[in-house]
């Protein structure tokens, strides 16, 4: 018996072993039955389709001249002139993909091997994670329920290829009477081709990285309406209060806000803008023009940031929650921070002196003259004052926190695959959407509240209204789990960030994916649009933080320096900073303004998509940051531009 | 290299052995080689499926390590069911072995009794999760202490512009949001050293160094950086000595408050909580020494008491009450039949030295129950010496105390009956205590009454330093000396400041100063049981400066089996006129010293035989 035991954990420690080579070393992951795994193994998946897509396989050609074929295409294309050999270079990863999963599916497994081994080195470093999938995948039988591999069939694969070269490529194909590649690449990939200049090797691979290659060209070509929605007429009040305000004070700063207020919003239609009700959008209610009015008021206060006047740092640390701190939000007027933990639990506290109180039960409230001018203070029960509450609910970690604008409610999204709203005014459960029924990884609530969106492991974002148990809009296209999403703030549009590296972004109005953006070498793991609507911010597990141009649909800068995921950006609040948190325990501050003024001047980037990044991280970083031991999980920007960052600590 | 881990990932299959191996351990006897093989390689495949979908709730777990739970959610996703209650939290749980030229790792599963575990005290329950701000300001000086800001607050003067140059590694202040703790500053490397020097030499066995330490602390202006650290050092001082019953670091402890009290400088009340409840156990505690019957920890009770009475008189406010708190507790104490008379003493010395309010309201009216104890305790059947001395005290004690107050009380003709049937046992005492007191008092109308002089060097360390020979060549008599904090030379009636009953061998802490070495003047000995004979630390001659005096003096030979009753004389000079005059006085064996200090109640304790002779053993 004991023998039996020792050999079943060293079974354990292999797998341990194994676990270690994809990249974790210190992770403690152990099995106690194989019983379980073999169960899987006869269930597998029911994915539909799955047996149609993998049929494209089936034609045979002999297996062991496969690696001859390659060899040979791989010759030629180091062979042509060095502006092509760049752009044919992209052939190789996909064309070594497809050939060796028809070696597998076609069962020629000891080949399939021989021929990973054989070229997997030759694979640019940013498929590294999709290789070690596929390097498991040796069996026809594990073909079926891969979703890796489902996303290689169910896509075709892009290629920008410019005319030159294509030509290249299809004569020597055609000399060769290479039939086994040329069915690939018409069957499996997309080559789009442009006329003009081969693009260099570091454009390609800026674009490139994505698991299904690039976005086509027509993707990004709808129209995108960035500009913002004008403010309605709040104003009157705004300046009516104001005055008074000023009056009270004395004369010295009457016109200032005004200016502010009237520069910066509203004062025609911008022509980038949506109609005002494309979408249609909740009414205002008399509080939310209160929180206007103070929201222009704490504006009119704000620092003016930029590469000289760099924002404060404030920053919350999370202490004894043992590693569990999976998401934070703040609410916009920064008085409330919410936490999801890995123990199932959200977390509310007040981080102004104001505490956190309930609203008397119904028979109390039954009892309060309802006239009385402090009425809204009455129905507060005072005995439930305290820093924080905890909101029960979930059964999983929860991955997601959002704040509605009006402080009233509480998005959480959890691994138990339910998204849930809950009262802040109660601090009680009130909806669990029910839609996902994998993971949810990320929640946010529109800017205009009402809406909010949710995506997951089942690859689908969706739109909800809070007043909807269904969702409104499904947002399906992306390849691998949604891993961050983000309403634009005109809250027309929404953008979901992936683990096939992409980022998507979705027409509210009617579903349509309206920008698909490549070139992320990892899972998205944060996305942040500029303030002002135009840009939008991301930023990956490889660390690095890209730039976009949303009218355009361009990539316009790549920021390098993190070392690790970045989970956390934002711009502060007029637009000049873009600060990033990073798990490497830093947060970096980054003059966005001159990011995005260096690149807007450049006409012919603009025309063909094919943009030149500079290399200019270093001067655009203007500083970091460093915590003792607290990755930085959330940033915010206070009304005043005060910058607030938020992370657990960390121990070891 | 990369290229070598790809190919390592391409070809790690579970062996086969394993598969039978596991095969077995469910029942499954025969397993075919080619099912292994197929099975090993499916089982290798889904586990690898398993692990990378465990890496996705890692990333959005917001961490760097695969925890358990990840696997779980994992297996999850596929819906197989989760491994329930394998946790590891923070390892690896594999065991190595070795054997049969195999390396075999596994895991190790004890047996647990439930007993066992049901029985253990529940561990500590978990912090909860809190919440704390730290303010990264855009100033350079990152140590200056920050503000706390709350959100919505700040001001606009806070952010300023900051360098480049500034960006890499800052530390950051850290700061809680609302509850601002005690502060304890890091301390500097000089002042870690000033910390250790001092502690060491007030607890050490020279008394020159001690006495010098002490006026450090008395003095210095700059010690509140230091003073959590010295208030922890004093209670966690007093709670391990008091149970070990080391009376002679009781005392030096004491000392230190004390030392900290008279600091100008110094706020003491943030740390009172730490300060008073040592000073009361002093005052209060059943045992502070080895032997009660013999050594003198009364002083140490009174010292203690007094230092309380003047911490309630400068500390007490009416939020924290101090004073109304502490009365409670001795009376409470006191008022408990079952009392000790040790605690009694203490809770009567506490009483009464807070004032004569308080002896006239607390203390008088109990005067004739107290009596009657002392005479049950006196005129009864023996019932132990440690009770007799106790009682003999205490009688002394409320006496001492009392006298003083009745003569304010009560008009001129004190009639030995009246007192005898308003204070029963004790009356006819009192009463020629009053009569003296009342005499006294006339006497000595202007004479200084302050508390501060310390010198009852007891007889054994004496009688040691003679027949252990030691500073023999330095003369006949070896002088002790302790510098008095002040330059004053105070006297006082009361019982000073005990500074070396004979203490406990074992604990003495011998300071790094070279033993034995007689030759310079300031020899202090002390008396260290297990060596027999006694420590002598040696001041190094070059501090001159500190060469105040404190020379011994018998009335009569200072054999060791006369006990003679002994003068202490207090010589406390400033250093830069006393010198030469001190070095005459070393001159002669018997000095006549400006001032002499006949303690009489010293004196009168030391009149127990057993109580100085120092023994070896």
């Amino acid at each position: 018996w004991l023998r039996c035991r020792n050999h079943s954990e060293w079974f354990d420690y292999e797998m341990a072993r194994s676990v270690k080579c994809c990249g974790c070393r210190q992770c403690n992951i152990s099995f106690s039955s194989i019983v379980l795994f073999i169960v899987l193994s006869v269930g597998g998946e029911d994915q539909p389709d799955v047996s149609v897509v993998l049929s494209a396989y089936s034609q045979q050609g002999d297996p062991s001249l496969y690696q001859v074929y390659y060899s040979g295409l791989k010759k030629f294309i180091e062979s042509v002139l060095d502006c092509h050999r760049a752009e044919l270079s992209q052939l190789f990863y996909p064309l070594f993909v497809h050939m060796y999963l028809e070696l597998v599916y076609n069962n020629h497994e000891s080949e399939a091997k021989a021929f990973f081994e054989k070229f997997s080195g030759d694979q640019e470093c940013y498929y590294q994670d999709d290789l070690r999938v596929l390097s498991g995948l040796t069996k026809k039988e594990h073909m079926k329920g891969n979703e890796t591999l489902l996303d290689f069939r169910t896509s075709k694969f892009v290629l920008r290829i410019s005319r030159d070269s294509y030509q290249l490529l299809k004569r020597h194909l055609q000399e060769r009477q290479n039939n086994q590649i040329w069915n690939i690449i018409q069957e499996h990939l997309y080559i789009d081709i442009f006329d003009g200049m081969p693009r260099s090797k570091s454009q390609i691979d800026s674009m490139s990285g994505s698991l299904a290659g690039e976005a086509r060209r027509e993707a990004n070509k709808a129209k995108v309406f960035y500009g913002l929605l004008k403010e309605p007429e709040i104003e009157v009040p705004l300046d009516d209060e104001d005055e008074e305000a000023e009056n009270e004070e004395g004369k010295p700063k009457k016109k200032k806000p005004k200016k502010d207020s009237m520069g910066s919003k509203s004062k025609k239609q911008d022509p980038n803008a949506p109609q005002q009700n494309r979408i249609p959008l909740p009414e205002l209610k008399d509080s939310d023009k209160l929180d206007k009015i103070m929201y222009m008021k704490e504006a009119t206060k704000r620092i003016r940031l930029g590469p000289e006047t760099l924002p404060s740092i404030c920053f919350y640390t999370f202490l004894n929650v043992y590693q569990g701190l999976t998401a934070v939000d703040f609410t916009d007027d920064s008085s409330l921070i919410a936490g999801g933990f890995a123990d199932s639990t959200v977390r509310v506290w007040s981080v102004t002196p104001k505490k956190l109180r309930k609203v008397k039960s119904a028979a109390d409230l039954s009892l309060i003259d309802k006239e009385s001018d402090d009425v809204l203070e009455r129905i507060m029960d005072e005995k439930t004052a305290s820093e924080s509450k905890i909101l029960y609910g979930h059964s999983g970690p929860v991955y997601g926190v959002s704040f509605s604008p009006d402080r009233n409610y509480l998005l959480s999204s959890s691994e138990d695959g339910t998204v849930r709203l809950w009262s802040l005014q109660t601090f009680t459960c009130l909806v669990a959407y029910k839609g996902h029924n994998y993971p949810v990884w990320d929640t946010q609530f529109s800017p205009y509240g009402y809406y909010f969106v949710s995506g997951g492991h089942d690859r689908v974002a969706r739109l909800w209204a809070t007043d909807h148990y269904q969702p409104l809009r499904m947002f399906a296209g992306h390849l691998g789990d949604i891993t961050c999403t983000r309403f634009h703030p005109n809250s027309n549009y929404v953008a979901t960030g992936s683990a096939d590296r992409t980022i998507r972004l979705w027409d509210v109005l009617n579903g349509h994916c309206v920008r698909v953006f490549t070139g992320h070498k990892g899972p998205i793991h944060s996305l942040a649009f500029s303030p002002n609507g135009k840009y939008l911010a991301s930023g990956s597990t490889d660390g690095r933080v890209l730039l976009w141009d949303l009218g355009h649909g361009l990539m316009i800068g790549e920021l390098k320096g993190h070392t690790d995921t970045v989970y956390a950006l934002k711009f502060s609040r007029d637009g000049e900073i873009l600060a990033s948190g990073s798990m490497d325990n830093t947060v970096r501050l980054w003059d966005a303004f001159k990011a995005f003024d260096d690149v807007e001047t450049d006409d012919f980037t603009a025309a063909t998509g094919h943009i030149h990044l500079p290399d200019n991280s270093q001067e655009l970083l203007l500083g970091t940051y460093l915590t003792k031991a607290t990755p930085v999980i959330h940033l915010h920007f206070t009304r005043r531009n005060l910058l607030l960052a938020a992370g657990s600590y960390n121990s070891q | 290299m990369a290229e070598e881990r790809r190919q390592k990932q391409c070809s790690v299959v579970l062996p086969t052995e394993s598969m039978k191996a596991m095969a077995e351990s469910v029942g499954v006897g025969q397993l075919q080689e080619d099912s292994c093989v197929a099975l090993s390689e499916e089982v290798s495949y889904r586990i690898k499926e398993i692990a990378q979908d465990a890496l996705k709730f890692m990333h959005h777990g917001k961490r760097r390590k695969l925890t358990t739970s990840d696997i779980d959610h994992a297996l999850k996703l596929k819906n197989v069911e989760p491994l329930y209650g394998f946790q590891s939290q923070e390892f690896i749980p594999f065991r190595f072995a070795s054997g049969g030229g195999r390396e075999l790792h596994f895991y190790e599963e004890k047996e647990v009794d439930l007993s066992d575990i049901i029985n253990t005290p529940l561990p500590r329950v978990p912090l909860d999760v809190s919440l704390k701000a730290t303010k990264e300001q855009q100033k350079k000086e990152s140590t200056e202490p920050l503000k706390a800001v709350k959100p919505g607050q700040e001001e606009e003067g806070s952010i300023q512009a900051k360098g480049q140059s500034a960006t890499s590694a800052e530390v950051k202040g850290k700061e809680k949001l609302r509850m601002k703790p005690r502060s304890t500053h890091e301390l500097s490397v000089e002042q870690q050293l000033y910390y250790k020097e001092i502690t060491e030499a007030c607890v050490g066995s020279c008394e020159a160094k001690r006495a010098e330490a002490l006026q450090s602390i008395a003095t210095d202006p700059g010690l509140y950086q230091m003073l959590p650290r010295f208030s922890t050092f004093i209670s966690e001082g007093v709670r391990v000595n008091v149970v070990q019953n080391n009376l002679a670091l009781l005392i030096y402890l004491m000392r230190m408050v004390k030392a900290l009290m008279d600091n100008p400088t110094l706020y003491l009340e943030k740390y009172l909580h730490e300060l008073l409840p040592a000073v009361v156990t002093c005052i209060v505690s059943k045992q502070l020494c080895l032997r009660p019957d013999v050594d003198n920890h009364w002083a140490l009770r009174d010292f203690a008491a007094r230092l309380m009475a003047q911490s309630c008189k400068t500390f007490s406010t009416t939020t924290n009450n101090i004073q109304s708190r502490i009365t409670k507790t001795f009376t409470k104490a006191w008022l408990d039949d079952k009392t000790q008379w040790t605690t009694r003493y203490g809770c009567i010395a506490g009483l009464s030295e807070l004032g004569a309010d308080v002896i006239k309201t607390l203390i008088i009216p109990r005067l004739a129950v107290e009596g009657a104890r002392i005479k049950a305790v006196m005129e009864g059947p023996v019932v132990s010496n440690i009770d007799k001395i106790g009682a003999d005290h205490v009688q002394s004690l409320l006496l001492k105390h009392c006298a003083s107050v009745v003569a304010k009380m009560r008009p001129a003709p004190d009639v030995m009956e009246q007192y005898r049937a308003d204070f029963g046992y004790l009356g006819p005492m009192l009463c020629s205590h009053v009569v003296k007191a009342r005499a006294q008092a006339a006497l000595q109308a202007q004479t200084v009454n302050r508390t501060t002089l310390t010198i009852t060097q007891p007889r054994p360390s004496l009688s040691v330093s003679q027949s252990g020979g030691v500073g023999g060549s330095g003369g006949p008599r070896t002088p002790s000396i302790i510098k008095v904090p002040s330059s004053l030379t105070l006297m006082s009636t009361r019982p000073a400041t005990p500074t070396q009953p004979s203490p406990p061998a074992t604990k003495y802490i011998v300071m790094a100063t070279s033993a034995g070495a007689a030759s310079t003047q300031q020899v202090i000995t002390l008396s260290s049981s297990q060596s027999g004979s006694p420590v002598t630390s040696t001041v190094p001659s070059g501090s001159t400066s500190l060469q105040p005096l404190v020379k011994l003096e018998s009335g009569g030979g200072t054999v060791a089996g006369s006990r003679p009753l002994q003068k202490y004389i207090v010589v406390s000079l400033p250093s830069s006129s006393s010198s030469s005059s001190s070095l005459e006085h070393k001159g002669g064996t018997t000095a006549t010293s400006p001032v002499t200090i006949e303690t009489s109640v010293k004196s009168e304790r030391s009149e127990s035989p057993a109580t100085h002779t120092h023994s070896p053993h």
